[in-house]
């Protein structure tokens, strides 16, 4: 502190302390301590507040029991509130769609930095970028038309008779898992290939004159050395997904709740801050466990993930 | 115009480690004088405590006959040249050069006059438009010192200008830098720890150790009379000798050696253990036969021909490799490997001194 | 011996890229099919009426006039706003460093809904109500993050000897601010607002909680299509593509020029080095 005060002066120093003050404590801590605060409160009308009825309860996080209906895990099928069902949806298949990113980034990372030459990467890169620089909202819209019932993939699929008669894509998680991963395929991407590229390509070719074959190379040599990208990836995607509104909403259904929705419609429609704070609130807890999980299993800091 | 330099009992500590050890030198206006010594010694340290970038733990910096402690750099009459030169990358030249100008408040017309004066002098007439990217290694620290001496500074303080330069370019800009200094009389601290440059530059030296001052004086005083082993033994070669002294008699004392006894000028106080005995290679003599003192039987075991000297490893019956140098010009006849010879020199240029000055703590 | 495993990986490279690309050019196409519904089957014929109707809704133009006022609250706050968090981090060190540090990159990770509805919580309590000054404030506190981390980069290139050769040269912190620092930071500036520009523009989750009736580009997009869409929404997404991808390319020919010159530079260094020698 008192180097930074000599290098930029008395008045400077004030100033971008004063800013990043603004920053972190206005704009981030103090508006989440709010919702937190807030999250313990009742719902009341306006004339009410800081009246007799106003104290700390837990009230609004066990609203998240309300209505109850049935969900199958492995046959078993249990009696869970409605809520808590979407919630350990949104979770499950926030998951879901991280592997599927994986799995389908996973190859084409590696092509990228090891096999394609080098000379085309700028122009594969652009193509690639192209997608990140159409906003979410107009993606998701894309696999909206495409999915219609009457839109191109059934109209594509009977012309090539694969299929007889057209399949209602829109129904369930599936679209929304198809929008998911298509929406944040690239956020794996990126951070595998960054990892990937940084592995010397020597380190393989000692694998494979070793003996080694392809699938082992993979296991012991490049996926260790990409575990900084995957856990960054893994963290983005998860989180983006779960934090996701616009895409369960434009192509989810009746039957594919996320708890994004829910917490929108606890906000917007039964305009019950105090529970949409909690709920937030606990989907700040999941997310914020998933990347300490990360963390964790892959060994990396916070400033791997980021970056 | 040129100011002096006065540090007086100077310390700088960096937590327990203490870079810069009770400096005292007293440094004449308009005087090119060099700090010496090796990595690490504390050289830099001194320079950022003279231009304001370190406040000296203890002691006091005058320039000009004024303490500047507590003035901040800018409010220094110095200017400094960086170890990497610090040339603005995003500024034409020009600007950089005139950037001290600029800040205050001098305007535009002027500045470039001045800029394209000041390119003149460091010979570089034509770049005032072009990038520093564009330059070679020389033309930048040209930039560099015409940035520096922009601004009229009193003194200039350089920090190895030279040494990312490689060895021809080097030898032509010590002279340039000289001449430079010549032509604007400012007072010149110039750091290095190569000492061909320290010597062949400077008006006075001073040879560091440790965040110690081992000596300051001319070159030529440096080269041969040092004033402790570490400095004979940092500037120029030597063949060192090592045993107990026998009493100094009118300046010079006799030291047992197993390689025989050799006599040599000894300074007043200077004696008992942790002495050594230092005579230069060029001061190396061969006969066939033993001659009247300091002469040791030998064989020569290596003769290597360097251009302008020829360089003689020879060994001594006891062990110890003594080398000579002998100048090319036929003087002396060049032995041949194998040759058994007498080596010795005269008392007069080989000394008797004392380890370096270490750090008091 | 690799030879199979080279072709499987071109043939999936433009697998991938088709998977990309297709579904845009899917949603561009149906902005010119003379079809009610967005499509591009059946192929009615080719229109511009979507493009007229769209010039003639009102309504677009006030949702784009309210996402450019945002995206220009965003950006003339998150700029300054995370180049000195940037500046702060990278002039400090140690556990304070590491702390600041994970508070300045958390709300990248922190779901939009959890900004959204804190900031319309917090500022509630000053009576500040919801409407589009909230969403910039709530964009700020994540996108000032990305400038953060832009500027940060750029700053671990600086030579700090730099600032000092100023200083010594007698300029005032704020002129070495001013001439030195802040141009060597100007490209991850320009870039930084760049990207506070588009992830601005195209947020939904912070505006949908704290714009309090008010429409951006985004919003709109999203409630027609939720209630009976036309193509307009099509013609709207071609046009807001075309407009950034447009960008990407000039930035990138930028970026590539700037290049050369600096190889030319370069090279003409070398000439300079040899002629000496
Ligand atoms: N800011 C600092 N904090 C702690 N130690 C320092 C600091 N600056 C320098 N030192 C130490 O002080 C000693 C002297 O450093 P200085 O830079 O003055 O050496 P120098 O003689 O210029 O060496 P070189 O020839 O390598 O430039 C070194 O051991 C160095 O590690
Ligand atoms: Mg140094």
């Amino acid at each position: 502190m008192h180097d930074m005060f000599k290098r930029y002066g008395t008045g400077l120093t004030t100033m971008i302390l004063l800013v990043t003050a603004f920053w972190i404590l206005i704009l981030l801590i103090l508006p989440n301590l709010t919702m937190f605060e807030s999250s313990f409160r009742p719902y009341l009308p306006v004339t009410e507040v800081g009246g007799p009825r106003d104290v700390y309860s837990f009230a609004n996080y066990g609203r998240i029991l309300g209505a109850h209906t049935d969900l199958s895990v492995l046959g078993i099928t249990f009696e869970v509130p409605v809520r808590v069902k979407v919630f350990i949806l949104t979770i499950y298949y926030s998951a879901v769609v991280t592997l599927i990113t994986f799995a389908l980034a996973y190859p084409l990372a590696y092509y990228l930095a090891k096999i394609v030459s080098p000379k085309s990467l700028p122009t594969l890169f652009l193509l690639l970028f192209v997608p990140l620089w159409v906003s979410e909202i107009l993606r998701s819209f894309a696999w909206f038309i495409i999915l219609a019932f009457k839109g191109p993939l059934n109209v594509a699929l009977m012309s090539l008779g694969i299929i007889d008669s057209e399949i209602r894509w829109i129904a369930g998680f599936s679209p929304v898992i198809i929008g998911l991963v298509y929406t944040y395929v690239l956020f794996m991407l990126f951070p595998l290939y960054n990892s990937m590229q940084s592995l010397d390509s020597n380190q393989i070719e000692a694998a494979e004159d070793l003996g080694s074959p392809w699938w082992r190379t993979h296991w012991r040599v490049i996926l260790p050395h990409a575990k900084p990208g995957i856990a960054s990836g893994a963290v983005m995607v998860f989180m983006l997904s779960a934090g996701s509104l616009l895409v369960p909403s434009l192509l989810g259904s009746t039957t594919s709740g996320w708890f994004t929705q829910t917490i929108q419609g606890v906000m917007l429609e039964e305009a019950d801050w105090n529970t949409g704070a909690a709920f937030a609130f606990l989907l700040l807890i999941v997310c914020t466990l998933f990347v300490s999980l990360m963390m964790r299993v892959f060994g990396v800091r916070l400033s791997d993930i980021a970056k | 115009m040129s100011a002096g330099i006065d540090l007086d009992n100077v310390v700088c500590d960096f937590g327990s480690f203490r870079a810069v050890d009770h400096v005292n030198v007293s440094i004449q206006p308009g005087e090119f004088f060099s700090f010496l010594g090796p990595s690490g010694c504390g050289k830099t340290t001194i320079l950022r405590m003279i231009s304001g970038f370190i406040e000296p733990t203890g002691g006091v910096i005058r320039i000009g006959g004024k303490d500047v402690r507590g003035q901040r750099p800018n409010q220094r009459p110095t200017a400094l040249i960086f170890q990497n030169l610090a040339l603005f990358p995003l500024m034409p030249i020009w600007e950089n050069i005139a950037f001290g100008l600029e800040v205050r408040g001098v305007n535009k017309a002027t500045r470039r006059k001045r800029a394209e004066e000041l390119l003149a002098l460091v010979d570089l007439p034509g770049a005032a438009d072009k990038m520093v990217s564009q330059l070679s290694g020389g033309q930048k620290q040209r930039v560099a010192i015409a940035r520096a001496l922009a601004v009229e500074p009193s003194v200039m303080l350089l920090d190895e200008p030279l040494s990312a330069l490689d060895l021809k370019l080097r030898q032509h800009m010590r002279a340039e830098l000289r001449a430079i200094q010549k032509r604007t009389g400012v007072t010149f601290i110039y750091i290095t720890h190569d000492q061909g440059e320290a010597l062949a530059m400077s008006d006075r030296v001073g040879v560091m150790s440790q965040g110690r001052l081992q000596q300051v004086s001319n070159p030529r005083d440096i080269y041969n009379n040092p004033v402790n082993g570490f400095v004979a033994s940092f500037v120029g070669e030597n063949n060192v000798l090592t045993g107990p002294v026998a009493a100094p008699t009118g300046g010079f004392a006799v030291m047992e050696t197993p390689h025989g006894r050799f006599r040599a000028r000894i300074a007043d106080g200077v004696s008992g253990q942790g002495v050594k005995l230092f005579v230069r290679p060029e001061h190396m003599r061969f006969s066939d036969s033993p001659t009247a003192e300091n002469s040791t039987p030998v064989t020569v075991t290596e003769v290597a021909f360097e251009g302008n000297f020829i360089s003689v490893h020879a060994q001594s019956d006891s062990g110890m490799t003594f080398l000579s140098e002998l100048r090319n010009d036929g003087s002396a006849p060049i032995p041949a490997v194998g040759t058994r010879l007498h080596v010795s020199f005269d008392p007069a240029v080989a000394a008797i001194l004392p380890d370096a000055s270490i750090a008091r703590g | 011996m690799h030879k199979t495993r080279d072709l499987l990986g071109h043939v999936y490279m433009t697998a991938f890229l088709i998977y990309l690309l297709v579904p845009l050019l899917v949603m561009g196409g149906a902005a010119f099919n003379d079809s009610k519904l967005p499509t591009i089957v059946p192929w009615v014929g080719f229109t511009d009426r979507w493009f007229i109707d769209l010039w003639n809704d009102t309504r677009v133009w006030i949702a784009f006039r309210n996402t450019i006022l945002v995206a220009l609250g965003v950006v003339a706050l998150a700029v300054p706003i995370g180049t000195a968090g940037a500046i702060l981090i990278n002039s400090i060190s140690g556990r304070w460093r590491a702390t600041l540090y994970g508070l300045m990159v958390a709300p990248i990770l922190i779901p939009g809904v959890v900004i959204g509805i804190s900031t319309l919580l917090f500022w509630n309590n000053f009576n500040v109500g919801a409407g589009l000054h909230l969403s910039v404030l709530g964009q700020v506190s994540y996108i000032a993050s990305f400038v953060m981390l832009l500027v940060l980069a750029r700053l671990q290139s600086f030579d700090a000897g730099l600032e000092e050769a100023a200083l010594d040269l007698g300029a005032s912190h704020s002129q070495v601010m001013r001439r030195i620092l802040l141009p060597h930071l100007y490209p991850a500036i320009g870039a930084g607002a760049a990207i506070a520009f588009f992830q601005s523009i195209e947020n939904f989750n912070v505006t949908l909680f704290t714009r309090g009736g008010q429409d951006t580009l985004t919003v709109y997009v999203f409630s027609k299509v939720r209630s009976g869409i036309t193509p307009t929404i099509n013609a709207l997404a071609l046009l807001l593509i075309l407009f950034t991808l447009g960008l990407a390319i000039w930035w990138e020919l930028t970026r590539r020029r700037k290049a050369r010159i600096e190889a030319a530079r370069a090279a003409e260094a070398r000439r300079a080095e040899e002629a000496m020698a």
